[in-house]
């Protein structure tokens, strides 16, 4: 069926089968591919993505429900091509080694900070509970999120 | 008939430069003011892309902005083998130094004639060549495409260390930007014109043979462009994603399979039973006081996935004869030499092309599923296939670190040092990567109408070695023997995982010399030290024991406490040392821990410590939860509930002091930490708690047992 997702900002008209998750819908209608699949299972946050602000598994969610709300993707935090400042984070920390993890902890991490902009270390680490790093860059990526919060907070 | 050796023998050159000698197979020096590297190496996370690009820079003496990275791939990047080991810098890393002091040499021997001046009368500053007496020109005026086409000589030395602007420096990572950007930046993101999605079929279990399915249950599913079946090898093509994964789903509710596999029981002493090939590895007798006291202690661990976090994926295809494939291949060659026996056809009409995937830890699935997208590839000519394995795909087929079994026994003598040390372990063959012995390592070869079979099963050889990775202490005992018993038949497939062997036997080294020390009532520093010569082994553990506060004797509170452990990776590489923190909740939680690390010189310090960090963090996960669970016939650990790892709740603070040595030649960091952390956070359990925990991993049930 013919869908109309607001995805960054903009309208977009998709077709798709209403099961279908959203997840393919953004990285194979839309060509966003910075929302990736890990386990298809909401299992790992690799997909993570905002609905109405919200973080929300897009392989777990399926494209009807997602339909007329507000979708944030990785490609669309930045602003006036000014990188989100949890993004310069990433980078100045270098939390990444692979970094197949990195754009589904940005959004797990943005939904947290724009609800709680101070959170405590405690509650950004249960935040990223739906999250998995493989790599073991949770150090680097604790330091980015309280970095990025910092910065927020100025 | 004689030989003369001198002339018959190239000159040996650096790394890999040695059997790829053409400087352009290395590198371009491009016209338009850039430099392209061809790296045989590939960027699997741990940042060798951005150390080769540093390299690079500082032997031309141009600005890191100018290097270009070329993607590995079979067409024309030079044949590194595997990229495995933590090798990368010493094989290509020092290949591509030489070749670039090479290339420089011959820019300046042309910026000399056509400034008619001496050599020694040029400077370099980013590619602009200068003469003391005023004229100047620039390498991208200077170059040629014949330029580099010719073998390296070796006559030209790189660099001296004084003279370092870029090499030692934390240069930023080249792929962090785009991949916080959501950027396309893996095999996963390849979205090729007109491309199909594949899924593969896989058996319920190991071996297993697909003996009935109709197949136009499955075509009629709306978007199924093919089934692919051969022998049980079991696909599906579908215009879309979602209709691949509908088609899979249908498959496997509809298909039958005969199941033979038989799995061992769960407990990984399985193997002191199986049939082994046994060979003492080292064996030492010297002069050593009359022994006192004897200590025996057996070590152990089950069989642990590498869990890569994106599952295993390809792009591939068919047409004219001819295959292209989009792989994250470690080891673009030998999967092709695997690949040309499977498909039948000649390797130079298999092109592979290297793009990153989510990272490995050693060899996954990344090889299988090229296969399988091509085999997929094959039913449909001319439209590239994209297959990606499913999370329980990743989790059932991926090969696993090997389970291993260690005992140890040991004699103290009356000054409470060792007289008398052996080491025997048991596990299965540490390497299944492509272009094996014989036979193909390609897990879809196996399943065909007319299979493949697999390669015997086998270790790297020592020094490095496989299951034996680690084995001999680099502690100096007078008396010691190690025996190797290496069990071939492999009920559940293994291979390389990040440090093979090494993460087990450096474990049950370091747990044993924490029992020792004990036993002789010393301090697990000294009593490491007592046992040492190696200088840069000292250091280590001396500057992680400085670092975290090491208290001699300092003895736990019942629920907190902290360990140490050492090793040198392959007896070889890096030095690293580890201190532990750990506390006893409901599960046991590591919440500090240090490092301290020698790797020689350090190209770039940053990623040196990025990646010990990731070490030590992935090393606490796999010793506090990992373990591959099977039953009798199927692995059951399919997803991330049933193979838990460490969590953003769980993870350590970790901290790791660099020993930069710039005069010793760099030595790889991806694998160091992980023995020398089990062993400590093994002996900050015991420091904390009195007991000592020798199978991993260390789950609550353990503790609880071992304190009953
Ligand atoms: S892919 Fe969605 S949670 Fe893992
Ligand atoms: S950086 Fe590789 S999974 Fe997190």
């Amino acid at each position: 069926m013919a869908i109309t997702l607001i995805i960054n900002g903009a309208e977009h008209g998709v077709t798709a089968e209403t099961e279908t998750p959203l997840l393919y819908v953004l990285r194979n209608e839309l060509k966003l591919k910075g929302t990736r699949f890990g386990c298809g299972r909401g299992q790992c946050g690799a997909c993570t993505v905002l609905v109405d602000g919200k973080a929300v598994q897009s392989c777990d969610f399926p494209v009807s429900a997602a339909a007329g709300k507000s979708i944030t993707t990785i490609e669309g935090i930045a602003t006036d091509g000014r990188l989100h400042p949890l993004q310069q984070a990433f980078i100045a920390e270098q939390a990444a080694q692979c970094g197949y993890c990195v754009s589904g902890i940005i959004m797990a991490a943005k939904a947290l900070l724009d609800a709680k902009p101070r959170a405590s270390e405690c509650e950004i680490r249960a935040a990223l509970k739906g999250n998995l790093c493989r790599c073991g860059t949770h150090h680097r990526i604790l330091r980015a999120i309280r970095r990025a919060a910092e910065e927020m907070n100025r | 008939m004689s030989q003369r050796s001198d002339s018959a023998q190239p000159r040996q050159l650096p790394g890999s430069l040695n059997t790829n000698r053409r400087l352009d197979r290395w590198l371009k020096i491009d016209r338009d003011g850039t430099v392209t590297v061809f790296p045989g190496k590939v960027e699997i996370g741990q940042g060798i892309l951005t150390a080769l690009a540093q390299i690079a820079a500082e032997e031309l003496d141009v600005a890191l902005e100018r290097i270009r990275l070329a993607p590995a791939a079979t067409s024309y990047s030079p044949d590194e083998g595997v990229t495995s080991g933590s090798r990368s810098i010493q094989e290509g890393g020092m290949a591509l130094r030489q070749a670039a002091a090479e290339a420089r040499d011959l820019l300046l021997q042309r910026a000399a004639a056509r400034l008619d001046v001496s050599l020694e009368q040029l400077t370099v500053a980013d590619g602009q060549v200068t003469a003391r007496s005023g004229g100047s020109v620039t390498y991208w005026e200077l170059t040629s495409d014949d330029l580099l086409a010719r073998d390296a000589t070796g006559d030209v030395a790189p660099k001296p260390l004084a003279q370092h602007a870029v090499i030692g420096t934390s240069v930023p990572r080249r792929d962090i930007p785009a991949k916080v950007t959501g950027a396309p930046s893996y095999v996963h993101d390849l979205d090729l014109p007109d491309m199909l999605h594949g899924r593969i079929v896989r058996p319920p279990s190991p071996g297993a043979q697909l003996t009935a399915l109709d197949e136009a249950q499955v075509r009629e599913i709306p978007g199924v462009v093919a089934v692919v079946r051969d022998g049980s090898f079991l696909g599906v093509i579908a215009e879309r994603e979602e209709q691949a994964i509908r088609a899979l789903n249908r498959c496997q509710r509809i298909a039958q399979w005969r199941e033979t596999a038989a799995l061992p029981e769960p407990d990984p002493r399985y193997l002191l039973r199986a049939d082994a090939n046994s060979e003492v590895i080292s064996e030492k007798s010297g002069d050593a006081e009359r022994a006192t006291t004897t200590l025996e202690a057996e070590y152990a661990r089950p069989f642990v996935a590498h869990a890569s976090l994106g599952p295993s994926c390809a792009v591939a295809r068919f047409s004219d004869g001819r295959y292209t494939v989009w792989t994250h291949s470690q080891s673009i060659y030998p999967l092709r030499h695997d690949m040309s026996k499977v498909l039948g056809v000649a390797q130079e009409h298999i092109v592979i092309t290297h793009v990153e995937g989510a990272g490995c830890y050693g060899h996954n699935g990344a090889d299988d599923v090229a296969l399988d997208a091509a085999l997929l590839a094959r039913g449909v000519p001319g439209r590239p296939v994209r297959v990606q394995w499913m999370r329980e795909d990743e989790f059932g087929w991926e090969p696993f670190g090997s389970a291993m079994v260690v005992r140890m026994s040991a004699q103290l003598d009356g000054e409470g040092r060792i007289a008398n040390w052996t080491h025997d372990l048991w596990s299965h063959g540490h390497s299944t990567r492509p272009a094996g012995k014989d036979g193909v390592n390609l897990l879809g070869a196996w399943y065909l109408e007319r299979p493949v079979a697999a390669a015997t099963p086998g270790n790297p050889a020592l020094p490095a070695g496989g299951s034996h990775r680690n084995a001999i202490p680099l502690y100096d005992f007078p008396n010691q023997r190690i025996t190797n018993h290496l069990v071939l038949k492999a009920p559940l497939r293994t291979s390389a995982l990040r440090s093979l062997g090494g993460h087990v036997n450096v474990f049950a080294i370091e747990s044993f010399m924490d029992e020792l020390a004990a036993t002789a009532r010393a301090d697990p520093v000294e009593f490491r030290l007592r046992h040492l010569k190696d200088a840069r082994a000292r250091a280590v553990i001396e500057a992680v024991a400085a670092k975290a506060g090491w208290r001699r004797g300092e003895k736990g509170d019942g629920a907190r406490g902290r360990g140490i452990g050492f090793a040198r990776y392959k007896n070889l590489g890096c030095y690293v040392a580890v201190i532990a923190d750990v506390e006893m909740g409901r599960e046991i939680a590591v919440r500090r821990a240090w490092a301290a690390v020698d790797a020689g010189l350090a190209i770039n310090p940053d990623g040196v410590i990025n990646q010990i960090e990731g070490g030590m963090i992935q090393s606490v996960s796999w010793t506090l939860k990992e373990r591959v669970q099977y039953d009798r016939e199927r692995v059951v650990s399919r997803n991330w509930e049933d193979y838990p790892i460490l969590t953003f709740e769980e993870a350590p603070e970790v901290e790791v002091v660099l020993i930069n040595r710039p005069d010793q030649p760099p030595l790889g960091t991806g694998e160091g930490a992980q023995g020398p952390t089990a062993a400590a956070v093994a002996n900050a359990i015991y420091n904390a708690m009195g007991v000592r925990l020798r199978d991993m991993p260390f789950t609550r049930d353990r503790v609880l047992a071992a304190l009953a």
